[in-house]
């Protein structure tokens, strides 16, 4: 990297997040003058949102070649509070506290106080969704059985295709009026509505064109005072380029990508979106500038790179939202998941990779940064080249690319009714969670915590931690003849907790379509502009709601546990068994170790512990695949966990699997922690005894010392290991490189790390099982990178 | 094509095995599951496998895991089992490897090392990742303890795993019969075949047995055309001298052996002789310095060898 980039990076990195306070005292301004108070309400937030991006400070940093910061200068992270008002006491939480800390100047504290609190307390969306919600919503929320999304954070996961870069902006004004003229005021009751939408939609078209011709003028008069040749000269084709794009479709390589980095500012700005918004398939998409620019002499391969290592440098720019309560503590991260994609296969199916695809993976290895994430989609069509090289990229050791089985995806899609073609150019959106490229909402609605149903259902209904009923009567456990009918219990209080998320998920989504419409994001998602529909009102092409399922792996060797020790073996009673879990197994160590080491484990490949957590997800999609939402769309369902699996730990009592009150729940898929002891072929083959065709995104961490990827041969034992997982259907994989702290962890606590695998010297071992002495020799080699 | 000839006697043979790995990674090509064979007719003092030495079970303790609920004194009929502060020791001498302490254990502190297998049990433990040897070119490594002690258990299970297109690896001390090792060498895809000294004299002197038998199979398989790949610990002390190194490279160019794999002296093993309980003295040396290692992989260069370090 050159010197350029290594200081915009290093700035980038070294700065602390802090909050601005300007989008939330821009949106009050325009709110407060009565601006918006004769207007629609797309209108009005269409015109809020322009009222932004014409008053919003303009940044051109030093060096810089792709241009456009959020706020008003990078790491600078603006608030939403249409959405969630942060008090002054959620500013001195977000100033203090040790994960994903922002800081908060007195100047921000002041305009909190004297202007963005005073007006939008009461009216924001945070306090409509909770005061919505029935007793029996809030009753669960509380026990900590599911979470909810939409609380503080809009519905999201949009992902880009090519249209930006085939239409610009001009291109969808036109489409906008072509769907305007074909209205039918007489026999369309909605056309009206309709009307307003699409003119909102322009209306937010022409607000991020004022944007980037601002950028221009900035990039013009940077270039007049600039006493450097060379930076006057990039200053001027900036001015140039913003002048261009995104009003019009990008002629270059350059183009292109300051293209598409406007319209993710448009998306980010407008709502704080979960998961924010992602170019998805970079390598694809861009191909075609890159591969001209190359053959007429107007690109050079380094200078594409350098373009492509300032664009990784905006992402990581934009910090997530400070996120308060339960909701940061089941996302506690900068982390705003914005998940480039190379690789996978064309729209007529065939291997997608290209120059590109290598040249992004040189990219990432480079800039070694939180943002961006990039993964992999891995068809078969795929060559082991790109595969080696990736695998490659992990030796890094910062957990990317992750790697998703692209004809495994296609399948899911088709499942979901998408067209081939559509299935073909999408992929993962955010997280591991599946979407149609430009043409889906794909909405992530709550975690539900599986672990705590269990308990809950081992309580007759009553959550023990408060003592109050939250769930169903489904009869005392000890009176209870076989594990059939425990896992009906089960079954009934899962579907009632399901049932009760829905009927919120109903109100919230009529919520979002009615107060919270974004006709910026609708401009970028078919068939929005056809439908003369909003992103958040069943606009889009697919709408997808998902609920995802977390602690299979608890989960499954919490019921294994019981099915094993107290219907067949009769080795321990219910009655003895409730009383050892309502005591968190003090005075009962023996037990919690037969629990825990003579039990069958999922994770293992043993038939007996999967089975279960195939009846698990049977119960779970049962409960939730196909159900209608209130866009037109199906419900379906997804195995991740972000952090959630810590904050559902804390609020979950012991459970019959041997684990401790208040210690976290396995995370994703994976078995739960240091239960797997056959290695990572075990674990793959009992992730995938279920069918992950039938979800949306399942989550896979595995783990490795970075030793395995030292040899080319180890390199390619690794990428076998993921062609074989994907063969099995598997849907993600990620490789997690161990750090000397958390051996030092394992050394400690080694319970929690009985699946660590170190190579120990020719020959791998579990690192528990090596004495001390040989421990601390690995870790010292683990510190010192020396293998 | 029916089953071979070591299947035609119609019984069911059985084996004695300590240990079965999956996702072995460093016996061989491609993603492996390793079997380790329990006996071996070598004692070398720095194996770091030394529960696999002896050809019948045994009870191991590891002090580290138990919580002194001693249950296990309790349980045991013979009574061969006695607290000793914090943990437990057993009177071997006493001991029939009933088992009854094992099962009462849940923290893990006891365990029987070797356990009876029949070949259609270990075949379905085989066949689990048989998936995975198909996308990395892997299979199944047979190692120990030295695995042609059960030659005729070896034989089947290889034979079964050729039958069923899974690729075989033999790691072998090389110590047993030439026509046994002649009779293995078709069911065998690649020898890891471990030559440790020269010297016959004080190969025997460590490892309880001279060298002769082992270096004339190594020739006899290469001859034969087998796919060998030679390992060589490399045990500061025993068998690091500059001459010992010259004739070992020497001997294993002229043998036609391609490759060589230099397996360094290290002490991960040492618990493993505590929990043993055997008082055996456990061979102590100071780790292969990196100088070290560079000079004996140039000598082994030198004899146009490929050199690789580790599994």
């Amino acid at each position: 990297m050159n010197e350029r980039i290594e200081r915009l990076r290093e700035q980038s990195v070294s700065t602390t997040p802090y909050i601005s306070s300007e989008r939330a005292e821009l949106i009050t301004e325009f709110y407060q003058s009565g601006r918006a108070d004769y207007l629609s309400v797309p209108m009005a937030r269409a015109q809020a949102f322009k009222y932004i991006m014409e008053h919003k400070q303009i940044s051109i940093g030093n060096g810089e070649l792709i241009v456009g910061e959020r706020g008003p200068a990078p790491r600078a992270v603006p608030t939403y509070p249409e959405l969630c008002c942060h008090t002054l006491e959620d500013l001195d939480i977000l100033s203090s506290r040790e994960r994903a800390r922002f800081d908060v100047s007195d100047e921000v504290r002041e305009s909190f106080e004297k202007r963005i609190i005073p007006f939008w307390q009461g009216k924001t969306m945070r306090e409509l969704v909770f005061d919505a919600m029935a007793d029996e919503w809030r009753a669960a929320f509380d026990a900590g059985v599911f979470t909810e999304f939409m609380e503080q954070r809009a519905p999201g996961h949009a992902i880009m295709d090519d249209k930006i870069y085939r239409e610009g902006l001009d291109g969808m004004k036109r489409r906008i009026s072509d769907s305007t003229a074909h209205l039918d005021y007489d026999n369309d009751p909605l056309a009206e509505k309709k009307r307003e939408e699409l003119e909102a939609m322009a209306v937010a078209a022409d607000a991020l064109i004022a944007l980037a011709r601002r950028y221009a003028e900035k990039a013009m008069e940077l270039a007049d005072m600039e006493n450097d040749h060379a930076r006057r000269v990039e200053l001027e084709r900036i001015a140039e380029i913003c002048t261009h794009v995104p009003q019009n479709p990008p002629g270059d390589f350059w183009e292109a990508l300051q293209m598409y980095w406007f319209i993710h500012l448009g998306v980010i700005t407008e709502l704080n979106v979960w998961d924010s918004f992602n170019p998805g398939r970079l390598d694809l998409n861009l191909y075609p500038f890159f591969r001209r620019g190359l053959e007429d002499g107007s690109l050079s391969k380094e200078f594409a790179k350098e373009l492509l290592q300032c664009f990784w440098i905006k992402f990581n720019n934009q910090p997530a939202p400070p996120k308060v309560g339960v909701t940061d503590e089941q996302s506690a991260t900068y982390q705003d998941f914005s998940l480039i994609n190379v690789g996978g296969v064309d729209i007529k199916g065939e291997d997608a990779v290209n120059e590109l695809s290598y040249l992004v993976l040189d990219v990432l290895e480079e800039m070694h940064m939180m943002m961006p994430s990039l993964c992999v989609q891995l068809s078969s069509k795929n060559g082991d080249d790109f595969l080696k090289r990736a695998v490659g990229v992990v030796k890094a050791g910062f957990g990317q690319p992750s790697f998703f089985n692209t004809d495994a995806i296609i399948e899911e899609f088709i499942r979901q009714g998408k067209s081939i073609e559509d299935a073909r150019l999408g992929g993962p959106s955010g997280c591991v969670t599946i979407s149609a490229f430009g043409k889906e909402s794909c909405t992530l609605t709550g975690y539900m915590n599986w672990p705590k149903i269990i308990e809950i259902t081992l309580n007759n209904g009553i959550d023990p931690a408060s003592g109050k009923r939250v769930g169903l009567e489904t009869g005392d456990p000890s009176m209870f003849h076989s594990f059939e009918e425990l896992f009906d219990a089960y079954k009934n209080q899962l579907n009632y907790f399901v049932d009760v998320k829905i009927h919120g998920n109903d109100v919230i989504e009529r919520m979002y379509a009615e107060h919270m419409p974004s006709p910026f994001m609708s401009l970028l998602v078919d068939d929005c502009i056809e439908k003369g529909k909003d992103y958040h009102d069943g606009g889009p092409r697919y709408n997808t709601t998902y609920i995802q399922g977390v602690g299979i792996g608890t989960a499954a060797d919490s019921l294994a546990a019981i099915r094993y020790h107290v219907f067949e073996n009769r080795s321990v009673k219910m009655p003895e068994l409730l009383d050892a879990l309502s005591k968190n197994f003090e005075f009962n160590e023996r037990l919690r170790l037969m629990l825990s080491n003579e039990a069958p484990k999922y994770g293992n490949d043993d038939p007996f512990a999967d089975s279960i957590a195939q009846s698990l997800f049977e119960a779970y999609l049962e409960a939730i695949d196909g159900r209608p939402n209130t866009k037109g769309g199906f419900y379906r369902v997804n195995l991740l966990p972000t952090t959630v699996h810590i904050y559902f730990g804390r609020v979950t009592g012991a459970t019959p699997n041997g684990r401790r009150a208040g210690e976290p729940l396995s995370d994703g898929i994976s078995p739960s922690q240091g239960a797997d002891r056959k290695g990572p072929t075990a674990v793959i083959k009992s992730v995938a005894s279920f069918d992950h065709t039938r979800t949306g995104g399942t989550l896979l961490n595995q783990k490795f010392l970075p030793q395995l990827l030292q040899s080319n041969e180890g390199m390619e034992k690794v990428g076998a290991l993921i062609r074989a997982y994907f063969t099995m259907k598997g849907h993600h994989i990620q490789f997690n490189v161990v750090t000397a702290e958390t051996l030092r962890d394992a050394q400690e606590h080694p319970e929690r790390h009985r699946d660590l695998i170190v190579r120990v010297a020719g020959y791998s071992d579990y690192f528990v099982n090596l004495g001390k002495g040989l421990q601390d020799e690995i870790i010292s080699r683990t510190e010192h990178g020396e293998f | 094509m029916g089953r071979s000839s070591f299947r035609q006697t119609g019984i069911v043979l059985k084996g004695l095995i300590f240990d079965i790995k999956r996702f072995a990674i460093h016996d061989g090509p491609g993603i492996r599951t390793t079997v380790f064979f329990k006996g071996c007719p070598l004692k070398c003092p720095w194996c770091h496998n030394p529960e696999g030495i002896d050809p019948s079970p045994e009870i191991i303790v590891s002090d580290d895991r138990c919580i002194a609920c001693f249950d296990c004194v309790a349980v045991c009929p013979k009574g061969a089992i006695a607290e000793a502060g914090r943990t437990v020791t057993i009177d071997r001498a006493n001991c029939d490897l009933c088992g009854e302490c094992v099962r009462v254990c849940y923290a893990e502190a006891l365990e029987i090392v070797g356990r009876e297998i029949d070949s259609d049990e270990l075949m379905g433990e085989i066949r689990k990742d048989r998936i995975f040897y198909e996308q990395s070119g892997g299979g199944a490594t047979f190692s120990g303890g030295e695995p042609l002690m059960q030659f005729d258990f070896l034989a089947e299970t290889l034979s079964m795993c050729r039958d069923e297109g899974i690729g075989t690896v033999l790691d072998t001390s090389g110590f047993v019969s030439s026509e046994r090792m002649i009779g293995i060498a078709p069911l065998v895809d690649v020898f890891l075949f471990d030559v440790k000294h020269m010297d016959s004299s004080i190969h025997e002197r460590y490892t309880g047995v001279p060298n002769g038998p082992i270096l004339d199979n190594l020739e006899l398989l290469a001859k034969r055309g087998a796919l060998i790949v030679a390992r060589f610990p490399l045990v500061p002390g025993f068998n690091d001298s500059a001459e010992n190194i010259e004739e070992t490279a020497s001997f294993l160019a002229s043998a036609g052996i391609e490759e060589v794999r230099i397996l360094p002296y290290h002490k991960a093993w040492l618990a493993k002789y505590e929990k043993l309980g055997k008082g055996v003295r456990p061979y102590m040396a100071d780790v292969p310095s990196k100088e070290d290692m560079s000079g004996v992989i140039a000598a082994f260069r030198g004899h146009g060898l490929k050199v690789a370090v580790g599994g």
